[in-house]
């Protein structure tokens, strides 16, 4: 299969091994040298960068909903914060008597709020295998139901778009909320272990690098195939002529369905390898314009391509470090522009704007 | 004009003249008579009449006797003019005094130097004066008491309603069985309701206190129509218990009279609540509608996002800020200004919005979507770098502070009330603009049939961007009234920009009256669901609601029809 894809497109094959190279070679580097040395990544770097491969699964959860399928969805990062709450779950259940109260049965902030017993949606979060089905299952499983009702009443367009919009707003009111029992304002962090392992440790850290890689190449792969497969085709084919698929005798809505689960669990995967990595997860993922910067992510990217969404997400999000560290109020001049600008000039993104420039130069 | 025509006006000025006059002059005699009869009788009566009673009176309450000065009380009670109440009350609060030298009554008010006086009689201002030449005219106890009723009496039967009211509450401070009976007598003829309610409560209140048991249930009986803390409490009181279940009233009678009248009572404040929760929920319906009525306009009828809506309601509300900046001495004025202000300007930068980048996407919504998001980031760190990213606090002006209270249970703000009304009145405004101009016309030709109507020769390009421009001028209105009740910050717009679309999606695209409607019965709907579920799980409730009902009916409350609902 590297093969094919070695013919088809070497823009995505050089890309993927950029990704591996830096997933493997980073720790690998770190466990080699010593730590004053150059070859060596400090803490922060390792973090930041898991912190990116993990965006970029995001933004490629994305392009397959709105790149292949056309459904503008303002809400996946609702998923991605779910994913991400799963597993913080699991890592506040593995702190134990280590936290501030020392209570062993309840985490802090429930002492704080006086709870004496864990709520019953806690339980079974002490197994990372159990915490690991629910990053998949409760993306996956909101994603069925919002997009079953949506797709069999034949929503679409802007009317999708908002609607999901204010599905991420009212869990971000939702989560606010102390009485939900997920840490309120503060969300769940402060975490210790992971797997027994200490989540800040060099070793975790690392490891925590390459499996985002890791993930991110398979995801990848995985939704390519996906999307060169039949199942693939008559999406594409429902975001370009959705009434005339319908007419085909094709059942458009479990088309959709089918492929905007599969982006909410692929989004829910990020979460839960970003909380780890940075150590934290609050209401604020929930932001509705946290999930409109993972489309400005795909759309500089260039959509329906998959590895543009990887390579906007990389891109914008270096330039979001960079700004913010230096100047912040340029920030969101620099994302306003961005925005204007590459819906007025670059309508296909990077990536398009690329391929277009080469095959002129073929001509 | 010539100076013929000018000529020609003036003759005939003059013969009308000469037509009316014989008219004119017996209306004038008529007049004339009527005055003369009247004026001499009224000014007579008044003056020359009590004339002498003042001087006479005046006399004899500078005199040293007791009880003088008591048969001058009564002499000036029986005058019942204001004048002479104005005597009375100023020798009750001790403001009375005799200006030595000149052996005349004065009233006095304390300044700094000394007493400014007041001739007693005639009211003239007679200046100031040191205190060592004047004395004050002193009562006995017995003559201050008798003093004080004479007065609750001439007061409870003044002209003016407000004063008589005032006279009750004065009463109902000091009461005491004489001052009861004139209430009493006072009650079977008042016509004023609101003094009668005030009686009501003071004797009922007053009577409660008895030991008879007929005068208890007659209290209750006074009582159970007032709407008031004190009642509430005082008949909640009857039916307390002890620890040992021993009533603190122990008349059986009195207590089921009490419980049925708090029950009648509870009804009332029940009412009051719903009335309470209605009108909150039809403000923050006026807010949802007035945010949401500019994006009914941009989105509704011409489809487009504009995720910058939020935005351009933001620079309405720092319009007003920026305007009472101006003008800090004209609160008012500032606010009333800014509305005009604020549309121009937002606008503007609307008109600006959809010519530098809405009209390169046309036909492509969800490109829309994404530049005018863009847009609204630009607006935010715009305000943000200009006025901090701190709040700003924008004042109310005077007559929009405050509360109308209208019992005790029942009191609405003033500024929501306002916010009301201009809802109203934009709406209105808007409605008529749509329906009676050239440009309304213009524009639903457009949204209706973009080819068509360019076929007719309506310029649509120079359509959209007033409809966009007029769209974002309402936004900026909408701000004004927000500023009034929220605070004014680059966030503003953030925050009303999903529920406005909320408001436009769920009334159903294009229509102005669904928009409206929508407005209203969330709002309501909110601050029904408020005290049972909280404020901000109301708020997740109606977004779930609302994310089920466009499931249902993908196109709103009232769908569009016929052939523009197909494209």
């Amino acid at each position: 299969m590297l093969a094919t894809l070695y013919k088809q497109d070497k823009l995505a094959i050089g890309l993927l091994g950029c990704i591996a190279l830096i997933s493997v070679l980073v720790p690998v580097c770190n466990l080699l040298f010593p730590v004053d040395s150059v070859m060596h990544f400090s803490a922060y770097t390792v973090s930041i960068m898991g912190k990116y491969l993990t965006f970029a699964l995001l933004g490629l959860s994305l392009d397959l909903i709105w790149g292949y399928c056309g459904i503008l969805a303002l809400g996946q990062g609702a998923f991605f914060a779910l994913g991400g709450y799963a597993m913080g779950m699991y890592l506040m259940r593995q702190i134990g008597n280590r936290s501030v109260y020392g209570n062993p049965l309840l985490p802090d902030f429930m002492v704080f709020l006086n709870w004496t017993e864990l709520p019953w949606y806690w339980l079974g979060f002490d197994h990372f295998g159990f915490a690991a089905l629910m990053v998949l299952v409760v993306p996956g499983l909101l994603a069925f139901v919002f997009g079953w009702l949506a797709f069999r009443s034949r929503v679409t367009g802007v009317y999708l778009s908002i609607i999901t919009q204010a599905l991420t707003y009212a869990l971000l009111l939702a989560f606010f909320r102390n009485e939900m029992g997920f840490g309120g304002n503060n969300g769940l962090t402060d975490f210790k272990d992971i797997l027994g392992f200490n989540i800040q440790s060099e070793a975790v850290r690392g490891s925590l690098l390459m499996v985002s890689g890791l993930v991110l190449i398979g995801a990848f792969m995985a939704s390519r195939w996906v999307m060169l497969s039949k199942l693939g085709r008559v999406v594409t084919a429902v975001r370009d002529q959705e009434s005339r698929v319908r007419f085909l005798g094709y059942r458009v809505e479990h088309f959709k369905l089918w492929v905007f689960v599969l982006s909410a669990m692929l989004a829910g995967i990020a979460g839960a390898l970003y909380v780890p990595q940075v150590g934290i997860i609050n209401p604020s993922e929930f932001s509705p314009l946290n999930s409109l910067e993972i489309v400005i992510w795909v759309a500089i990217g260039g959509r329906g391509t998959l590895y543009g969404a990887i390579v906007g997400a990389v891109l914008v999000n270096y330039a979001k470090t960079l700004l913010t560290g230096w100047a912040p109020e340029i920030w969101l001049f620099f994302l306003g522009a961005t925005f204007i600008l590459v819906t007025i000039f670059l309508p296909d993104g990077l990536v398009g704007f690329w391929q277009r420039h080469k095959h002129e130069q073929k001509q | 004009m010539t100076w013929q025509s000018c000529a020609s006006t003036l003759r005939i000025f003059h013969a009308e003249k000469e037509n009316m006059k014989p008219n004119f002059t017996r209306c004038c005699c008529c007049l004339m008579a009527i005055l003369m009869l009247l004026l001499p009788s009224l000014t007579l009566s008044e003056d020359s009449a009590n004339e002498a009673v003042y001087t006479a009176a005046l006399a004899r309450l500078n005199a040293t006797s007791m009880t003088e000065r008591s048969a001058a009380i009564d002499q000036l009670a029986a005058v019942k003019a204001p004048r002479a109440i104005v005597i009375l009350q100023a020798l009750l609060d001790g403001h009375l005094f005799n200006l030595i030298l000149e052996n005349k009554l004065v009233i006095g008010t304390e300044i700094d130097a000394g007493y400014k006086l007041i001739d007693a009689k005639s009211g003239q201002d007679l200046g100031i004066a040191a205190r060592e030449a004047t004395q004050k005219i002193n009562l006995n106890n017995s003559l201050r008491v008798s003093l004080r009723k004479t007065l609750g009496r001439l007061q409870l039967n003044a002209n003016e309603a407000k004063a008589r009211m005032n006279a009750v509450q004065a009463i109902a401070k000091d009461i005491d069985s004489e001052s009861l009976a004139l209430l009493r007598e006072r009650l079977v003829v008042e016509k004023d309701v609101g003094v009668q309610d005030e009686i009501r409560l003071v004797l009922g209140l007053e009577q409660l206190n008895s030991t008879d048991k007929t005068e208890r249930l007659g209290a209750i009986d006074l009582l159970k129509d007032q709407a008031n803390q004190e009642v509430v409490n005082r008949l909640n009181a009857l039916q307390d218990q002890d620890t040992e279940g021993q009533f603190a009233e122990t008349d059986v009678d009195v207590r089921n009279y009490a419980k049925a009248a708090l029950v009648k009572i509870n009804a009332r404040l029940k009412v009051y609540a719903a009335i309470e929760t209605l009108f909150f929920g039809l403000s923050l319906g006026a807010v949802l509608v007035l945010a949401a009525i500019g994006l009914a306009i941009t989105f509704g009828v011409m489809g487009i996002i504009n995720m910058a809506h939020g935005e351009l309601m933001m620079l309405g509300a720092y319009t007003t800020y920026v305007m009472q900046q101006l003008m800090p001495d004209h609160l008012g004025w500032a606010l009333i200004l800014s509305i005009p202000a604020a549309f121009v300007i937002s606008a503007l930068v609307g008109i600006a919005i959809e010519r530098g980048i809405i009209r390169f996407l046309y036909g492509r919504p969800l490109e829309t979507l994404l530049a005018t998001f863009g847009v609204s980031l630009f607006l935010q760190q715009t305000v943000r770098s200009i006025f901090s990213p701190l709040n700003r606090s924008v004042a109310s002006p005077e007559w929009m502070s405050g509360t109308w209270q209208i019992n005790d249970f029942l009191s609405l703000t003033w500024n929501r009330f306002y916010i009301l009304v201009f809802c109203f009145l934009v709406f209105a405004l808007l409605l008529q603009i749509l329906k009676r101009t050239r440009l309304g016309l213009e524009v639903r030709a457009v949204a209706q049939n973009r080819t068509m109507a360019k076929a007719m020769g309506i310029p649509t390009a120079r359509v959209d961007a007033l409809t966009f421009g007029l769209g974002s001028g309402i936004a900026g209105i909408a701000g004004v009234a927000l500023s009034q009740i929220t605070n004014v910050g680059p966030n503003l717009g953030q925050a009303y920009i999903v529920d406005s679309f909320m408001v436009v999606v769920f009334g159903g695209v294009g229509n102005l009256w669904g928009t409206l409607l929508a407005g209203f019965s969330l709002g309501i709907a909110n601050k029904l669901l408020e005290p049972v579920a909280g404020a901000v799980l109301a708020k997740i409730l109606v977004l779930i609601f609302i994310i089920l009902f466009i499931q249902k009916r993908p196109r709103g409350l009232f769908p569009q029809k016929g052939r523009a609902a197909e494209s």
